[in-house]
């Protein structure tokens, strides 16, 4: 339950007549089958995408499959996780197993070492500006290299989250120690005995030095820059010193076309500058960027500081667990003084599905990873960005560079909280 | 299950856009709707649609000329984006029956393919010539799937389709049906061999 579920007060009836049905019709079918359902109330409810990972649900190895995109997070623990549609749902019920043609293979490489204030969010988006939302149809993209095996699991989470935006069937990473030791202890992570087969399994996974792909992409990120997309799909998007591309400068007719479409639905003339474009929104959640760390990073933006007049600011926990765990380390009441909604878990302003939208011309920095026309809310215009430039663009009412903003020590950042 | 697809015939509608999204096809806000018939009036909404909610007849798919269009000529990337298959039954309600277009997102590709909707794919170039004569004149082609070709009476077109893709569409087929008739052995047998670990459902203690 994490599309169609409110954000707000969960001892109150869901309002809307038509999920509060869909969502008992799941309740129902969960009951009749058998299945664990973490519904609505449960302390482990949250966005697929982010519990599956941190209950020990994800392993290496397997083939997931979820009626949803964005089931390419899953890859960075070195599972084989596959989005599909109800059909292929109604199959996988049916029959625990796909049909599945087999996918082409792209290495994408990430070497050097991300300069401050620049995070894997900027990194999977400036992959998809070059590669294009159909650079990678009919491939799984396995990313490595040395920046990839220095990334935390959940910093590799928003990589992989956001492969599907670059047309790929799936993504995967080869799995190594840090992912052995994010599943370690989850809650339905394999103990005892099991937890040795299964590392002796998990072990025997990661892809040969060597291995043949059918195509190859290498990306250097020492000198990438924080990154904003400003137009209606992932691949339009461009550094923060960068301007508004003009249509009158694209390659082909069909370009210029999508371009000055985008630019209508956005609002924004070429020429401008990034850092020149005014904002009413902030949203840090979704699948992308909703973790322990994500929400972490934002609050060392935050802390001490306020949200600019005029901006309503969101923080959206991506599960009830993210949720308590940070409420323990205080990072709510950083959020709530500096003026932000902190909200229980689900998907949130990242799909006009719930309660949690933009109103038509209402401008979002947000923390999610689509920017289509609409996706937000009828009319609602959608800049994708990391958390800490989402945090700083609340701050200031605007998009700034964050390789400029100061970041509070991670240990100064809650006094009294679990890790003091 | 499915009907049969051996053939398609009739009008083409030019839609001009690459990166047609399924957030555009089927927007998210009627995602809640747990029929799966009569979904074509969500279709394209917030392109057909004013501020109002009544159709403002502007959108090609609304136009006199292109009315009963059965075959929908498209761009780069068609049907990118979220996995909701609603948006192959919303183009299938409205009466579409085929798409034309130089790319697909690979997992709308695979819910056309469940549910009798043809995915031609086209170098771009054809693509971009179709569109442009459907815009200028009454266009209508035949789309024959057993052959893989499509022809305007006068010239044909050949297309690639997976094997697979072409078999099932042809017979209409129920994956379910034929999964479990032809493998359900191999199936069971896997699954004896799973390692215990890999079974969730033994959470450790809160």
């Amino acid at each position: 339950m994490d599309h169609n579920v409110p954000t707000g007060d969960r001892s109150l009836a869901v309002a809307d007549e038509m999920s509060s049905r869909q969502m008992k019709a799941l309740t129902n079918n969960a009951a009749q089958f058998g299945f664990t359902l973490f519904d609505y109330f449960s302390p482990y409810q949250g966005i697929s995408h982010v519990i599956g990972p941190e209950l020990g649900l994800t392993i290496p190895g397997i083939t997931l499959t979820c009626g949803d995109s964005h089931t390419s997070t899953h890859g960075a623990l070195g599972a084989l996780a596959l989005g599909i549609g109800s059909s292929e749902g109604e199959h996988v019920f049916a029959t625990q197993s796909l049909w599945l043609k087999k996918p082409r293979e792209m290495a994408v490489t990430l070497r050097g070492r991300l300069p401050h204030g620049v995070t894997s969010k900027d990194v999977i988006l400036s992959v998809i500006r070059r590669i294009g939302t159909g650079g990678a149809i009919g491939h799984v993209v396995e990313f490595g290299g040395e920046a990839t095996s220095n990334f935390s699991v959940e910093e590799r989470l928003t990589i992989t989250n956001m492969a599907i935006e670059g047309g790929a069937r799936t993504a995967i990473i080869s799995p190594d120690e840090k992912v052995y030791e994010y599943i370690r202890g989850s809650r339905f992570a394999p103990s005892g005995e099991d937890w040795g087969e299964a590392l002796e399994q998990w072990r025997s996974l990661p892809s040969d030095p060597g291995a043949d792909y059918d195509s190859r992409a290498d990306f250097n990120l020492s000198d990438l820059e924080p990154q904003v997309s400003w137009g209606t799909n992932p691949a339009m998007t461009a550094g923060v010193t960068e301007s508004i591309p003009s249509p009158s400068e694209a390659p082909s007719k069909e370009d210029a076309l999508s371009l000055e479409r985008a630019l209508k639905y956005m609002g924004l003339a070429p020429g401008t500058r990034i850092t020149d474009i005014p904002l009413d929104t902030v949203f840090i959640g979704s699948c992308t960027n909703a973790r322990l760390s994500d929400l972490t990073e934002a609050a060392r933006v935050v802390k001490g500081n306020r949200v600019s007049r005029g901006v309503r600011a969101l923080v959206v926990p991506g599960s009830q667990l993210v949720k308590k765990n940070a409420e323990a380390l205080g990072l709510d009441r950083i959020f709530i003084e500096a003026g932000f909604e902190w909200r229980n878990s689900g998907c949130s302003m990242c799909i006009g599905m719930n309660e949690d939208k933009l109103s038509p011309g209402e401008r979002c920095a947000s923390t999610s990873n689509r920017n289509f026309e609409n996706r937000q809310g009828p009319g609602g215009r959608t800049h994708l960005v990391s958390p800490i430039m989402a945090a700083a663009a609340a701050l200031h009412g605007r998009f700034v560079d964050t390789r400029d903003v100061e970041l509070v020590n991670p240990e100064e950042l809650a006094p009294g909280g679990l890790n003091a | 299950m499915p009907e049969p697809l051996r053939e398609v015939i009739g009008k083409v509608c030019p839609l001009e856009a690459d990166d047609v999204d399924t957030d555009q096809i089927f927007p998210a806000q009627f995602l809640k709707v747990i029929e799966r018939r009569g979904l074509e009036r969500y279709l394209f909404y917030g392109l057909r649609h004013d501020e109002k909610g009544n159709v403002h007849g502007r959108f090609v798919l609304d136009r006199a000329a292109f009315r009963g269009a059965r075959i929908l000529v498209a761009g780069k990337n068609f049907g990118i984006g979220s996995s909701r298959e609603n948006a192959v039954w919303a183009l299938a309600d409205f009466g579409i029956r085929c798409v034309i277009a130089s790319s697909f997102g690979d997992i709308f590709y695979n819910n056309a393919s469940k549910n009798g909707l043809l995915c031609v794919r086209l170098p771009n170039q054809k693509v971009i010539d179709l569109r442009e004569r459907a815009a200028s004149a009454d266009l209508t082609l035949s789309v024959d799937l057993a052959s893989q070709t499509i022809s305007d009476g006068k010239t044909t077109l050949a297309f690639e389709v997976e094997p697979y893709i072409k078999e099932r569409l042809l017979k209409g087929m129920d994956d379910v049906a034929f999964t479990l008739e032809n493998y359900e052995a191999e199936i069971s047998e896997y699954e004896r061999r799973i390692p215990r670990f890999v079974i969730p459902g033994n959470p450790s203690s809160p």
